[in-house]
Order: structure tokens, then C-alpha cells, then sequence
């Protein structure tokens, strides 16, 4: 089987300073995968680099047979491929409902509706706030806002950084319940970026462990929770 | 209190012309974050191609007043967008991701092209025009002194008011209006999107600057005199317009606008004409000063 998305070589800068060195990571149809690391260890320039923003500077990312590598991030966007970026970005000056029908834009006017119903059944939060501002959500239902904005693309790959950034544990718990029926009900792979390590690699089927830019380790969830080094490293002294 | 009148009446006019100019400039602010100083000479070139146009109307003997100025409009405000796109893609776009002053230097280098252009193509001297819409109504006769509305002045009101109007519908309410305040909150998370960025700040250019060719309409008939140099003083001013009514906000623009408008045409009727420049500016000074962020503007706080 051809993997979804396989990256292998990627190199990536920020000025000078090499961000990625050599990444080679696959993502398979239907998986969750999880990609875990430090602070500052290249995760959200990894999450950036497959839609182009930065552009890597060496090897390649095919995504369903095609090296996307040198397009620009709103065609990438347009091939199944939706991120929840870093820091939510949400549109702070637009309403929930503008917020969420910014995410369709790929999708067309066609079924936009049908769209809105799916991300108000799994955050129906966000339908009691439909037209207040993106700006004034908390930020559990901002996160909210980004995953729903991202899902209203109908993607069928998802890029979900930090998804637990800040949060309450009961939030997040609600925000990984949420990603794990998307998964088993509709098949969306997930790439997912988290400093959480405990309840990502519970949830992933696979994970990467990203240190300065490079991949260390890989294996299944449930693998690299039990390897020692990965409970010194990123376990000890406290899990959600 | 008629002459007070008769001020009033001509600043909003003066005012709702810099108004539509500092519209382009503000909204060009907003989504790239840079000074289009070439805007004011886009607002020059639109006042000659309406003066080009109106000429050749009346070679081909149109006579219906209505039409004429109609198509005039139409074709000014349509070329003057190519104008806008053009410096854009040629000036702007391939500095994207530079320096922060690149586009700026590449903006003054491109209003000096655009000045020097139409001065060797119509030549230096003023061109001059017959009043197309002569004529108003006394308002009242006070002392002596009659305050005139006059037709052309009612017309400069409607158009700005009836083109703020659409102008507002398409921001607010559609989905070009939406991709354009997106990309003007976070263009990275617009591409994100799938939003093609460069067409959308294309676009902001092109409808900018279709404001600038009306704006630049209604200054030919209103003063009846034009020179490849006048984009350059309206420029300034509908700049300091935007500023001043809070820059990367569009009801700001207006107001702004309406405000120098305003001081310009009472300093002058009440003090010096030869300071009204000068009146306008201080006034900007003072504002910024205590308001940095103008009047409309909003402080960059947000949550995170």
C-alpha cells in the first residue's frame, strides 16, 4: 500500500538556522499518527513545511503519489490536506460562523450547511456561539473553532498542532474524544503534533519522536510508551 | 453662519473625494501592511483618462450629458483597476517576503513612473475642462452673502455615498469581502485556507484603485483643472486621511477624509489659504500624538 503522505529528506530553514534535517516519516490512510518532541524541536515547522510555509529546502513530500514540494501552500491546501496550525489562528475579528465558513472555501458552496451540522454535532459549543467573534472564545472553544474550521474543508488528511495547548484537562479529553471518532467513524488520517506525549501516543497508532530536527525513534503507540527513554525524556514527572 | 454653511458644504465635498482615495490606501495597508504611495498618481491617472475619455465622447457626438459621464466613470474606474493590478504584480509582488522597506522604495520609484509617464504623454501644461454640470440651488441669502448647493457638489455626495455603500456590501457580506478581511487578519492562515493570497491582495489593489480613478472623476469636473501633478498633494492628504481616522480601518478612511476635507476648506475661509496644508498636518500631528492609533484605528491587543 502507498503511504498517503511520505516525507524523506526533508531539509527546512528559518534564515540560517536549519530547522529540519532530513525528515523521513510516512503517514498511511485512515492512521493516527503522532509526532512528539521538546520545545523547539522542529514540530510545527514540520506541521508548516507540508503545506510550503516554509518551503523545504531539499527532499521530498509526496502526498497521494504526487511531490507537492515545490507548490504553493493554497494548492496543497486544495488536495484533501487541512492544518489546525500553532496558536489556533483564528480570524479574532470575525464571527464563529465566518470563521468556519473561511474553512469551506475549498469546499465550495455546495453543502455548506450539511458541513456546519457535522462540526456543530461534534462541538456543539460552537453553535451557541455562531455569531460572536473568534476573539472573545475561550481558548478551549478557540481550539474548538480550528479544528471544526479545518474539518469544514472536508480533508482527508488533518493536521492538528498542540490541539492540548493550554487547555483543561477536561477539555482536552473532550478534544481527543473528538479526534479519535472522527477517525474510527469517517477513516480521517490524522497527523498529530503534541508536547502531551501520554495521551497522544495512547491515541496514535504510530509515533515519531522528533529532537532537534531530526527523527530519533518511531514505532507504534503503544511501543514507544514503553520504552524507557521515552518515559525519561517526555513521561516522567507528570502525564494528563 | 451662511458663510459657516457654505464652508461646510464645500469641505464634505473636498472631504468625500479624499475620502475615496484614503479607502485604497488603507485597505492596501491592512492586508500587505505597506504604504501604496503610488495611489495618489493612480487617482491622477484616473482624473486624465475621465478627461480623455469625456474629449473623445464628444468627438464621437455624444450629447446626452448622463451617458457620457456614465461611460466616462465606468471606463475610468475599469482602466485605472488595470493600472492598480499592474503595479501591484509588477512593483509589489516579487518584493513579497523582502525588507520591509523594499516595497516601500518600490512605491515611491513607481509614483515617480506613473507622474513622469503622463507627463510626457498629455505634457506638462494644465488641462483645463467647460463645466459639464453648471448650476445649483440657493440655499439662503443671509447679509448678502447666498449659500449655493450646487449640482455638482450634490453629485460628488451621492456617487461617494452610493459607491461607500457597495463598497461596505462587498466587505461585509460576500465572500470576496470575507477572503479580503481574512487575509487582512493573517494572510499565512488564509493560504492555509486554501486561498490563493496574491490573488486576493491583487484584488484589494484593483478595487483601491478603482476608488482612486472615481475619486479622480469627480476632481476633474469639480475643479475643472487637472495636472500630471495633482495625484501627488491628494495623495498626501487622503494619506494623512487614512491616518487619521485609524490606518487599516475603513470607516476610519472615510471619516478621516471627511475631516481634512473639513479643516482644509474652514482654515482657509477663516484664516490663510497659504497655511491650509499646514493646518491639515498639524492637526494630524496632535491627533497621532495623543491617539497614536488615529481615531478609528484599534490598539494590537488581542487575546491569545
Amino acid at each position: 500500500m502507498t503511504p498517503l503522505l511520505s516525507l524523506s529528506g526533508v531539509t527546512a530553514f528559518y534564515g540560517a538556522i536549519q530547522a529540519l534535517r532530513g525528515i523521513d516519516l510516512t503517514v498511511n490512510a485512515g492512521e493516527i499518527v503522532t509526532l512528539i518532541g521538546a520545545n523547539g524541536a522542529g514540530k510545527s515547522t514540520l506541521m508548516m513545511t507540508i503545506c510550503g510555509t516554509p518551503r523545504a529546502r531539499s527532499g521530498s513530500i509526496v502526498h497521494n503519489g504526487q511531490d507537492i514540494i515545490q507548490w504553493p501552500t493554497h494548492a496543497i491546501m486544495r488536495r484533501g490536506i487541512a492544518q489546525a496550525p500553532e496558536g489556533r489562528r483564528i480570524f479574532s475579528r470575525m464571527t464563529v460562523h465566518e470563521n468556519l465558513l473561511m474553512g469551506a472555501e475549498v469546499a465550495g458552496r455546495g453543502g455548506i450547511p450539511d458541513l456546519l451540522d457535522q462540526v456543530f454535532a461534534l462541538f456543539p459549543r460552537l453553535k451557541e456561539r455562531i455569531s460572536q467573534r473568534g476573539g472573545t472564545l475561550s481558548g478551549g472553544e478557540q481550539q474548538m473553532l480550528a479544528i471544526g474550521r479545518a474539518l469544514m474543508s472536508r480533508p482527508e488528511l488533518l493536521l492538528l498542532d498542540e490541539p492540548s495547548l493550554g487547555l483543561a484537562p477536561l477539555v482536552v479529553r473532550q478534544i481527543f474524544g473528538a479526534i479519535r471518532d472522527l477517525n474510527r467513524s469517517s477513516g480521517l488520517t490524522v497527523l498529530l503534533v503534541e508536547q502531551n506525549a501520554y495521551q497522544a501516543l495512547r491515541l496514535a497508532h504510530r509515533g515519531y519522536v522528533l529532537v532537534n530536527g531530526s527523527i530519533t525513534m518511531t514505532g507504534t503507540g503503544a511501543d514507544l510508551l514503553a520504552r524507557p527513554e521515552i518515559r525519561a525524556a517526555y513521561l516522567e514527572g507528570g502525564h494528563g | 453662519m451662511a458663510y459657516a454653511l457654505q464652508q461646510l458644504i464645500n469641505g464634505v465635498t473636498l472631504g468625500m473625494i479624499y475620502g475615496l482615495i484614503a479607502v485604497g490606501y488603507t485597505m492596501v495597508y491592512g492586508i500587505v501592511g505597506m504604504i501604496n504611495f503610488a495611489h495618489g498618481d493612480v487617482f491622477m491617472v484616473g482624473s486624465f483618462l475621465s478627461l480623455i475619455a469625456l474629449l473623445a465622447l464628444s468627438a464621437l457626438g455624444i450629447t446626452s450629458v448622463p451617458l457620457a459621464l456614465a461611460l466616462t466613470l465606468v471606463f475610468a474606474a475599469a482602466i485605472a483597476a488595470l493600472y492598480g493590478w499592474t503595479v501591484e504584480r509588477v512593483a509589489y509582488r516579487p518584493l513579497r517576503g523582502s525588507f520591509r522597506l523594499a516595497p516601500l522604495i518600490s512605491a515611491i520609484g513607481m509614483s515617480i513612473v506613473l507622474q513622469n509617464f503622463v507627463q510626457v504623454s498629455q505634457g506638462a501644461r494644465v488641462k483645463p475642462i467647460e463645466a459639464i454640470i453648471p448650476g445649483g440651488i440657493h440655499l439662503m441669502d443671509q447679509g448678502g452673502f447666498a449659500v449655493q448647493l450646487s449640482w455638482m457638489q450634490m453629485a460628488i455626495m451621492a456617487i461617494t455615498l452610493f459607491i461607500l455603500a457597495i463598497f461596505t456590501w462587498l466587505v461585509t457580506k460576500t465572500p470576496l469581502g470575507r477572503t479580503m478581511r481574512a487575509c487582512e487578519q493573517d494572510l499565512k492562515m488564509a493560504s492555509l485556507l486554501g486561498i490563493d493570497t496574491d490573488r486576493t491582495i491583487g484584488l484589494t489593489f484593483v478595487i483601491g484603485a478603482a476608488l482612486a480613478a472615481v475619486a479622480g472623476f469627480m476632481f476633474l469636473l469639480y475643479y475643472g483643472v487637472i495636472d500630471f501633478y495633482i495625484g501627488f498633494i491628494a495623495g498626501i492628504k487622503a494619506f494623512t486621511a487614512a491616518v487619521l481616522g485609524g490606518i487599516g480601518s475603513l470607516p476610519g478612511a472615510v471619516l478621516g477624509g471627511l475631516l481634512i476635507g473639513l479643516i482644509e476648506v474652514f482654515w482657509s475661509a477663516y484664516f490663510s489659504v497659504e497655511y491650509k496644508d499646514v493646518a491639515a498636518f498639524s492637526i494630524l500631528i496632535v491627533v497621532l500624538v495623543f491617539m497614536p492609533t488615529g481615531i478609528l484605528g484599534r490598539a494590537e491587543v488581542e487575546k491569545v
